[in-house]
């Protein structure tokens, strides 16, 4: 199929003429989306989770929402008449996750130098949000965060009138639901910036033969891989791909269970090369050989030095999707909107995706992808390989076990 | 009004004018000292709030729950010691030779130890992250071939990281001491027939003693609470009491076990320089006693 034919699919089911399904099916766009979303019914444990998953799977395609009748979605971002932006804003996300060029163009149009503040873990950032007067505008939190931000008020409720380029009817219902607090309700405190896989990175050059389960992983780090090895510095993934190591579920919190995790971390512990949720300097310096990886640090990765593989484990791990969120007491409000209304829209979204590599939820910014992004098995992999994949549940980001065992296993 | 009077008066006047100027640093020990030490008691007999932080408790379990954090303890008192001895060992024969053979050169030299403390102290750290990674030492050392090293995030990189970073906390005080000594007493000594060696001990390094201990004390008291270097340095595995409450605090959001595990470091500072003090002291006594 080539752009235009692609492009005259798109417009039909943009009109109506044809369902979503049959406009995923033949594009082949709706593998992997349609494998996230059998995964997400487990997303918060919540009811709605059960209730979204009982739909149908074109539950939005038939009528596009009304904000899309006034706003062209194909057409180029440009900042609404008559707002003063201010020039900053602050924008709290994770390592190498937005290109520099996407900034600088936000700035190009709308005079706002965006700062990036980086962190290691959702729990870091809740850290220092439950402290408050955090100068955070923009947030990119995980999906199994919103129970905690919604009920806390950390988030403040999405002024939809001021992202007019987001229309929920090109995201997946159930990959949206996450940013709906209470579950189920109409209050939506963000939107999906992309989703993506918590599995490893191997160099093969130093590891002929890499690891294919967390069971491997944690073995060979014991083994051969002594030393040169790395895990995040995040109790979500470090202690969730152990359990499943151990042929526990990624989510678990029972007793026994972590006990044995904290047992295998802190016989890991001594072989790693560091803890790091930033692990791709090490990575492409040499020093580390295989390190537990988020699928955008995977592409980066792989693009960069072809010899370093991407492995989803075989035995499970984490599927994740990142948002956009707006912090309630943002100090740049209107900058805070511009810019979400900004990465709403496809082409930028698009553009973006192509250097971080994440894979996108929104369909319109999907379909502006080239052949060679969306044919990367590393952003958009085999439907097969996401079955055993489960996402985080919202209770792990305030479970004291969790946190305590994490904060333990550091100091051992 | 009689002179008794007068000076009474003068006395309170005086009174009144030391305590205005006390004032300022009273508020400051007051709000920034003593506040934050009874907040920080409260807190560590203090429970976790469910979703992390603080919530009102009178329990002990914080402090008993103090021995997980052992290793971390351990650790940082092991690394403190040797990296002060460490910056000892390289400081005083530089602070030495600044003091006393620098000659015209002085200046220049003293400039050169402090010129890159004008750079920031994170980016310095993270040039030696690079110096010390694959691409750096280990790479020249390979060429060499002397086989494949490691370095970064090895307690050997931290130790490298503590003395470049902590040397000039170290050198100043030792230069300002070495260069106050009478060169007179050194040739006083010789005369009376001691060696180098002998006059280097009975007289310079007592004499040198204050600048000894103070700079001893400002490297060793910031390294106990030292966070950035092993961060970087020690990619999150060499682990100083630090990490622990930057972990605690800013990731587990457990902020009564942070509190109590900081008074724990607090004491832990106090006894330890307490007994450097001491051992200190009494070393000078026994020399008094010896030079008699």
């Amino acid at each position: 199929m080539d752009r235009n034919e692609f492009w005259d699919l798109y417009h039909d089911w943009q009109h109506g003429r044809i369902t979503r399904r049959h406009f995923m099916q033949v594009t082949g766009l709706g593998v992997a989306a349609a494998v996230v979303a059998a995964c997400a019914p487990s997303v918060g444990g919540s009811p709605s989770a059960a209730r979204t998953a009982g739909q149908t799977a074109e539950p939005s395609a038939a009528a596009p929402s009304a904000s899309s009748a006034t706003v062209d979605v194909n057409a180029d971002w440009t900042p609404p008449e008559g707002v003063d932006f201010g020039d900053t804003l602050v924008v709290t996300t994770w390592p190498n996750y937005h290109d520099q060029k996407t900034l600088d163009r936000f700035k190009e149009l709308t005079g706002v130098t965006t700062q990036l503040n980086i962190k290691g873990s959702n729990e870091e950032m809740l850290a220092e949000l439950l402290i408050g007067n955090t100068g955070w505008d923009v947030l990119v939190p995980t999906n199994y965060t919103f129970e905690t931000y919604g009920s806390k008020g950390i988030l403040e409720p999405l002024d939809l009138t001021k992202i007019p380029r987001f229309d929920a009817a090109r995201y997946d219902t159930r990959l949206l639901s996450p940013a709906f607090y209470p579950a189920g309700s109409t209050t939506q405190y963000g939107f999906n910036k992309d989703w993506g896989t918590t599995g490893f990175t191997v160099n093969t050059k130093n590891v002929a033969t890499p690891p294919t389960t967390w069971k491997e992983f944690f073995q060979r780090i014991q083994e051969d891989v002594t030393g040169k090895a790395m895990i995040h510095d995040y109790q979500l993934t470090s202690i969730g791909s152990a359990l499943v190591a151990l042929g526990y579920s990624f989510n678990s919190v029972a007793e026994a269970e972590l006990a044995e995790a904290e047992k295998l971390l802190t016989a890991v512990k001594p072989h790693l090369l560091a803890i790091t949720s930033d692990y791709q300097p090490n990575m492409r310096s040499g020093d580390a050989w295989m390190t537990m990886t988020w699928t955008n640090d995977g592409v980066q990765l792989h693009r960069d030095i072809p010899e370093i593989e991407y492995v989803i484990a075989k035995d499970g791990g984490e599927i994740w999707s990142d948002f956009f969120g707006v912090v309630a007491d943002a100090p740049h409000r209107e900058a805070a909107y511009a810019f979400l209304d900004f990465m709403a829209t496809p082409m930028v979204a698009a553009e973006d995706a192509l250097f971080h590599g994440a894979p996108l939820i929104d369909e319109a910014a999907i379909a502006l992808l080239p052949p060679a992004a969306t044919g990367n098995k590393i952003s958009y992999p085999d439907a097969a390989s996401l079955t055993k994949l489960e996402f985080g549940t919202a209770e792990l980001l305030t479970s004291q076990a969790r946190a305590d065992l994490w904060a333990r296993v550091k100091s051992s | 009004m009689t002179d008794r009077g007068a000076a009474a008066g003068e006395r309170r006047r005086s009174r009144t004018v030391n305590a205005a100027l006390l004032l300022p640093a009273s508020a400051w020990f007051f709000f920034l000292l003593i506040v934050p030490l009874i907040i920080l008691l409260v807190f560590s007999v203090g429970a976790r709030a469910p979703e992390g932080g603080y919530t009102p408790a009178l329990q002990l379990d914080n402090y008993l729950e103090l021995p997980t954090r052992a290793a971390a303890f351990i650790n940082t008192l092991w690394m403190a010691t040797a990296g002060t001895i460490l910056c000892l060992l390289v400081g005083y024969p530089l602070a030495y030779y600044l003091a006393t053979r620098a000659g015209t050169k002085r200046t220049l030299l003293l400039i050169l130890v402090v010129v890159p403390f004008w750079t920031s102290f994170l980016i310095r750290t993270y040039a030696w992250m690079s110096i010390l990674g694959n691409n750096g030492i280990p790479a020249i050392v390979e060429a060499l071939g002397f086989g494949h090293v490691t370095l970064i995030n090895t307690p050997a990189a931290v130790m490298i990281g503590i003395v470049y970073n902590y040397l000039p906390l170290m050198v100043f005080p030792l230069y300002v001491s070495l260069e106050r000594l009478d060169k007179r007493l050194l040739e006083a000594s010789k005369d009376l027939g001691a060696g180098r060696i002998g006059t280097f001990r009975q007289v310079t390094l007592p004499l040198s003693a204050v600048g000894l201990l103070s700079g001893a004390i400002l490297v060793f008291i910031p390294l106990m609470g030292e966070y950035v270097i092993p961060a970087l340095l020690g990619g999150g595995k060499v682990f100083f009491v630090g990490n622990a409450l930057v972990d605690l605090f800013l990731q587990s959001r457990n902020w009564p076990f942070g509190s109590a595990a900081s008074i724990g470091l607090i004491v832990v500072i106090l006894l330890a320089v307490s007994l450097y003090l001491w051992l200190g002291s009494r070393g000078r006594v026994e020399r008094e006693v010896s030079l008699l």
